[in-house]
């Protein structure tokens, strides 16, 4: 992001130099090879934190993922290699999960981000009470997302007293097992309402990149304000929003707690997520294995995503596609 | 007083709260025993850790911790505590499902020679099973459960069906169709049921605790009672989520003629529904084939008092849970939360049995009740079953058999994701 967004403006003029400069930089004095270790000396505690909090988790649950291992049956551990992957990838409880997950990612990022672009253009062209509007529009990000998904299940389901039902005149409960729609319509909502913020705040971040002289320009050449706001908002800002998809594409789909809670402690399995299903093995099996392997699958799902969408970013750069 | 002043003054209200929570825990005499259970809602679980405290004479305390509501979520936070080995479970409540599984993977201990006999001594021999496995006691049975078919005497006329044919065709030609309310969720009481129907057609789930059953024969008899009450118009239309609780409230709002439940709902109709209460029948459980088997192959549930595997006090722990479901205490679970006794005393109990009008049959479908697979694994088990057979209006009995088997076998294997 931090490459991306700065860059920005700059974009056209400063491809190309950028690559001569790595070039001319070959041949390196005793000076600066003493700076490169001082570099790497002064990064070295930084870099021993993030191997102990990150990469020997994933290394060990990569590990867990290749045994049967059952905390049942602690004296039953033996190595099984991909046999845990094979079940997982075989079994149709995986594939109608990820599509649960691939619903409620595809259909809420594309909400937030109409919405999110309207909250930002507001942002941006407040006249007055700047500030105001922008701390309000950001306070449902500031809630915590277990309460938030508490309020709407508090909201839509009957035996919890739900008014909403009471108001449309239903008398079932909209978030149980036999109502699998609105259970989903119930979590994309929640996950809207709490995320578009988010969204909207990475948007404005773009939006303040658009110069004003240009939007002025087209303007006195005649272009009405949906041809500016297409034509050159939008195309300037493609960074900013592919960054902002980015970001909450790989949340959405590591949907956990909205959909746990709305799903009534996951036990609707119609909105069960990828996550839940990873919990639902290491937490209630205790199958460590089978659960390690879920928890892979989805890190690599995240991957995959994120390597699709940095792609998109590195080829759709204005002044370079 | 500057903000410095404040920020010391905080820290020293802290450190005192710290020192006095320290001189609390390990202050007190006798052994402190943490009890984790159910939070019953008539206040009886935590009620009898109370009584109980007061009777030893200082040689234990015993402090209530309430669990989740439902049995999924209840295990769950046990089993993650004992996984760990935590010594701070020394007493807790446990679904008679789960004693082969904490027995086997030593989060429970078996009860000692001496404390087994007293606890076996006039208990009803249903509940005595759920609490063995493999010839050893391993928890103590606090109170059992039944279901029994309720119904309204107003709207059946004559006697109440024996089997589940019956009950549907009688449901069926009620006038203003009839609903019969019973569990069909994705959840346990999905497989109660399942168990009971294939029990009562002659089958059995699982053959020893790691080999499947499931003959074609009961499997088909048992899910085609299921398929055909689903797709009766005596079925609830919300039958694919339905739990004990939402058939309670749809009967008792006079939505339906008959409900296949606990008698829980007893004390709750008489305080919610009084003018439905002086009209509420009951009947032994339905059978599949033979009306004289109505009332045998019932579900049987209820909560065990079991001991922590690594508690620090098993010998106060033991006298702690033999006290907690003594014959008071038992009195106190059934009166106020409608939860049957174990003991055989009670149900002989003339001033108990005025206030529990159906105790005689609830004893007699303890003696010869459908219990749920004894084995380690029988939570994945039991997923593996309602996954498949829920929601039971789209049960095909061929089709639906054969992926049982199929599931049940991988669960028993600890394959297969569920």
């Amino acid at each position: 992001m931090s490459t991306n967004v700065p860059t920005q403006t700059g974009a056209i003029a400063e491809a190309p130099q950028r690559g001569l400069g790595r070039r001319g930089r070959k041949p390196i004095s005793d000076r600066a090879k003493a700076e490169r270790k001082l570099g790497w000396m002064l990064c070295a505690p930084a870099v021993v934190v993030m191997i102990a909090v990150t990469a020997y988790p994933i290394g060990y649950s990569f590990y867990l993922s290749l045994l049967r291992a059952d905390l049942r049956f602690p004296d039953q551990r033996e190595f099984i290699g991909l046999d845990n992957y094979v079940t997982v990838l075989t079994s149709s409880l995986w594939w109608s999960d990820f599509a649960h997950t691939m619903i409620i990612m595809v259909i809420s990022v594309s909400i937030e981000l109409v919405l999110g672009m309207l909250l930002a253009l507001i942002m941006h062209r407040a006249l007055f009470g700047r500030g105001l509007v922008r701390t309000v529009s950001l306070i449902p990000y500031g809630i915590v997302t277990v309460v938030a998904a508490y309020a709407f299940l508090l909201a839509f389901s009957t035996p919890s007293g739900g008014f909403i039902p009471h108001w449309l005149g239903i008398e079932h409960d909209l978030v149980d097992q036999g109502h699998p729609v609105t259970s989903f319509l119930v979590v994309i909502l929640a996950e809207v309402w709490k995320t578009t913020p988010f969204m909207a705040l990475l948007l404005l971040a773009g939006l303040a990149l658009v110069p004003d002289e240009l939007l002025e320009a087209a303007r006195v050449d005649g272009a009405t304000a949906w041809q500016r706001f297409w034509r050159i908002t939008v195309p300037l800002m493609k960074p900013a929003i592919l960054v902002a998809l980015l970001f909450r594409t790989l949340d959405a789909f590591r949907i956990f707690d909205s959909a746990y809670i709305i799903g009534q402690n996951g036990t609707n399995p119609k909105i069960e997520t990828v996550s839940i299903l990873g919990y639902n093995q290491l937490l209630n099996r205790l199958n460590l294995g089978l659960g390690s392997a879920v928890s892979v699958l989805i890190f690599i799902c995240v991957m995959i995503i994120a390597l699709i969408f940095i792609k998109g970013l590195g080829t759709s750069r204005p002044g370079e596609g | 007083m500057g903000r410095r002043g404040i920020v010391l003054m905080g820290l020293a209200v802290l450190a005192m709260a710290l020192l006095a929570g320290c001189g609390g825990s390990s202050g007190g005499q006798g052994a402190h025993l943490n009890f984790w259970a159910y939070n019953e809602p008539g206040g009886t679980f935590a009620g009898a850790a109370k009584r109980c405290t007061q009777q030893s004479g200082g040689r234990y305390t015993i402090e209530f911790h309430a669990l989740g509501n439902d049995p999924d979520t209840q295990r769950q936070q046990l089993v993650r505590r004992l996984a760990a080995k935590d010594s701070s479970i020394d007493i807790m409540s446990m679904d008679v499902i789960w004693t082969a599984e904490f027995a086997e993977a030593g989060w429970i201990k078996p009860w000692p020679q001496a404390a087994a006999d007293k606890v076996k001594q006039g208990t009803l021999k249903g509940p005595l099973d759920t609490a063995t496995y493999q010839g050893k006691l391993y928890a103590a049975p606090a109170n059992s459960n039944t279901q029994l078919l309720w119904y309204r005497k107003d709207l059946v006329k004559g006697e109440a069906p024996k089997t589940w044919d019956d009950l549907i065709a009688t449901a069926e030609k009620m006038p203003k169709a009839g609903r019969i309310e019973i569990q069909g969720a994705q959840y346990e009481g999905i497989t109660v049921w399942f168990n009971s129907l294939i029990q009562s057609a002659g089958g059995q789930i699982l053959d020893g605790p790691d080999k499947v059953s499931l003959a074609p024969q009961p499997t088909e008899a048992a899910l085609g009672v299921m398929a055909k009450l689903a797709n009766s118009k005596a079925a609830d239309p919300s039958l694919s989520s339905q739990k004990e609780d939402q058939n309670r409230l749809a009967f008792e709002t006079g939505q339906a003629a008959f409900q296949v439940n606990y008698p829980f709902i007893y004390p709750s109709a008489k305080e919610n529904a009084p003018d439905l209460f002086k009209n509420l029948g009951w009947a032994p459980y339905p059978a599949v084939k033979n009306p004289a088997d109505a009332g045998r192959k019932a579900p049987i549930g209820g909560f065990n008092w079991g001991v922590g595997g690594y508690t620090k006090h098993p010998q106060e722990a033991f006298d702690a849970a033999t006290c907690m479901r003594d014959e008071e205490n038992q009195k106190e679970f059934a009166l106020k939360g409608g939860l049957p006794p174990t003991l055989a005393a009670l149900y002989d109990n003339k001033e108990f049995v005025k206030a529990y009008p159906f105790a005689p049959l609830i004893r007699k479908e303890l003696q010869d009740a459908a219990v749920r697979p004894q084995t380690p694994l029988y939570s994945d088990v039991s997923l593996a079953i309602y996954k498949t057979i829920s929601p039971p209006a789209s049960i095909d009995p061929k089709s639906t058999a054969a992926k049982l088997r199929d599931r049940v076998k991988n669960a028993l294997e600890s394959k297969g994701l569920l």
